[in-house]
């Protein structure tokens, strides 16, 4: 099926599936229950799982098949942002040419950024990539104010030309994102006894995108160029006596990461129009890395699982203060109560950090290939259990 | 006019003077050993052949067309393999990947963007490499990792993938080194059907008398850095000069 083999076919549908269903997949608990904290089902957050789902999806491209790990990745995501943006402001609402624009404008910036690091390799690389962000984000905070607003962020206005759209609406407001017409933040709610389930457009728009890029990089991973990419990662030595040029194939590599970036970047300023230049900060290209990691570097599946899991975490624990707290513990005696609070209380809220932290030392340490090396140590686990039976069946009469 | 010539080849490092005034001539279809003490050049030698290292002054022809000044990857496209000291393979990839590999660069070159189609589709590549395993004997390892493999067998998959490019010339540096004897044996008997079998020229440097004199049609041995003598098998063995330079003066 669409060039894929049985077991890639496989696990595009599965995340076609949960992509589709997450409404409610992400809504388990009903309204109002004491568990609807950790329902991640609003559009908001959904959005943010599949856009960061992108951006690690193609982080993964770069470091996860060549190995070279870039620092500065959060560059392009910001110059898909602001690309974004302007489109908004200069053409029209619809977001289809903001994405356009977006994806050439930072793969134009891979071009350049890639071409000065990936001179050098390892360490060196990535401390290039991150003077390269930094240097951008400082550049977007001051110097190029004209051009991104410095610290305010670059936000739509009423006196925007918009040429191809309109500077603002009938009743005298700026107009929305849409995709034809069709508004990004228009959501379908559905009530189903004591859940709430939101369909919201802006979601299906980012994640039917998301498949696309997922579809794209099961082919990459699958193809002969993949292939010379792992090789780059595996022997450059080798690579080139081998009479293969290993600058061109990282070069493709660095500027396709940088694309998916830019785009995960102008979906980003769709779903809510404006781009401030934190978003190019060495933090956020941090948490790429982080995420890529988490989920397990060079697995097909792992970075869209490591994003969603940290957009989880910093979205849901970061909620949860000490009112929330108390009333969980509040069936202990008084002094208990308050010391259990009081234990907790590094790890939620502002705290969420924390947890994160742990929970990636604990990953990388007890399993090095991620939350994908965890799921196949479970399936092998479950299938030598059986395998075990089968075998104690096939034993027993021997016996 | 042998099809690798190499004249007037000076290199220095500093102070140094590691080649001095080379010249070599290998013919076509041959096999020709580079021999010496430590020390002598053979490998600062092999490395201005294969553009990794450009040397001071002096040319160096294969077939008719200088690689002097050109990018190892481009070298390695004229039909000039190397195979090294210690197996440089894709140690992460199985063997049939690490097979496929230099027959994708065989047939599209330095450098082709083939991102969408799939790799085990590519029906001529998959069966070239195939048929090479087998002839290698490494059918049974072909979804191996090659990380666990051994030396011997690490060794047997590096020349499999040079010549899977069918080179003209195949350049072996030390290609038993630090292998046990069995090891030993059982690549001189590759390299002996090699030579049996293929139209190539094989230019080898090696320590081994054992393997040298198993292998060569012809011997240059370099001493501090100068061709000391270039003569056929049986006329090295007696050579004094020979003798001199590896056992010292008093010898």
């Amino acid at each position: 099926m669409l060039g894929l083999n049985k077991k890639d076919a496989t696990l595009l549908l599965l995340v076609a599936i949960l992509a589709l269903c997450a409404p409610f997949i992400l809504n388990p608990f009903p309204e109002g229950s004491a568990l609807a904290q950790f329902n991640a089902g609003y559009p908001d957050l959904m959005q943010r799982f599949v856009i960061f789902g992108i951006f690690a999806i193609g982080f993964n491209i770069l470091f996860g098949l060549t190995g070279y790990l870039s620092f500065g990745h959060a560059a392009f995501l910001g110059v898909g942002s602001y690309s974004a943006v302007w489109m908004f402001k200069l053409l029209s609402m619809n977001v289809i040419p903001a994405i356009i624009l977006s994806m050439i404008v930072s793969g134009l910036f891979a071009v350049v950024i890639g071409f000065v690091s990936l001179r050098r390799s390892g360490i060196y690389f990535s401390i290039l990539t991150l003077a390269f962000a930094q240097m951008s984000f400082n550049l977007a905070y001051s110097v190029l104010t004209p051009i991104t607003n410095g610290e305010t962020g670059l936000q739509l206005t009423l006196n925007d030309p918009r040429i191809l759209g309109e500077s603002a609406t009938a009743d005298g407001s700026i107009p929305v994102t849409n995709l034809f017409g069709l508004e990004m933040r228009s959501t379908f709610q559905m009530d189903v006894g004591a859940w709430l389930f939101q369909f919201n457009v802006g979601y299906y728009l980012c994640a039917f995108i998301m498949l696309l890029a997922f579809y794209l990089s099961l082919r990459i991973f699958r193809s002969p160029f993949g292939m010379m990419l792992r090789a780059v990662k595996s022997n450059q030595q080798r690579m080139r006596y081998t009479g293969l040029n290993p600058r061109p194939y990282t070069l493709a590599a660095f500027v396709i990461s940088g694309m998916y970036a830019g785009l995960a970047g102008g979906l980003m300023a769709s779903m809510d129009p404006l781009a401030g230049a934190e978003r190019m900060q060495w933090t956020a290209s941090g948490e790429v890395v982080l995420m890529t990691i988490l989920g397990g570097a060079g697995t097909l599946i792992g970075p869209v699982l490591g994003a969603g899991f940290i957009k989880y975490f910093e979205n849901i624990f970061s909620k949860i203060n000490d009112n929330v707290l108390h009333g969980w513990f509040s069936f202990m005696p008084d002094g208990l109560e308050d010391f259990v609070v009081g234990i907790v209380h590094p790890f939620i809220g502002k705290g969420w950090h924390l947890t994160l932290g742990i929970l990636f030392m604990l990953v990388v340490i007890f399993l090095p290939g991620g939350l994908v090396e965890g799921g196949q140590r479970i399936a092998r686990a479950l299938r030598k259990d059986k395998s075990d039976d089968k075998s104690n069946a096939k034993s027993n009469p021997a016996e | 006019m042998g099809i690798l010539e190499v004249k007037g080849v000076n290199k220095r490092f500093g102070g140094l003077q590691a080649l001095g005034n080379v010249n070599l001539s290998v013919r076509e279809n041959t096999v020709h050993a580079i021999i010496g003490p430590n020390g002598a050049g053979k490998s600062t030698l092999l490395n201005c052949l294969v553009g990794k290292l450009i040397p001071d002054t002096g040319s160096v022809m294969f077939d008719g067309n200088s690689v002097l000044g050109r990018q190892p990857h481009e070298i390695n496209q004229m039909g000039i393999s190397r195979v090294f000291q210690t197996p440089e393979i894709f140690g992460d990839l199985t063997v049939m990947e690490n097979m496929m590999i230099p027959i994708f660069a065989k047939r599209d070159g330095a450098f082709r963007m083939h991102a969408v189609g799939n790799m085990m589709s590519e029906k001529d590549i998959v069966e070239a490499a195939e048929k090479m395993l087998v002839d290698m004997n490494m059918a049974d390892k072909r979804n191996m990792h090659t990380a666990s493999m051994s030396r011997g067998d690490k060794r047997r998959l590096e020349i499999g993938m040079c010549l899977a490019q069918e080179p003209r010339l195949l350049l072996l540096d030390e290609p038993t080194a630090g292998m046990a004897r069995a090891d030993t044996n059982n690549t001189i008997d590759l390299l002996k059907q090699i030579k049996a079998e293929r139209d190539i020229t094989i230019a080898i440097i090696e320590h081994d008398m054992h393997v040298v004199f198993s292998l060569a049609d012809r011997i240059t041995v370099l001493a501090q850095g100068t061709p000391l003598v270039e003569d056929d098998p049986q006329n090295i063995k007696g050579n004094p000069k020979v003798r001199e330079a590896y056992l010292g003066e008093s010898a």
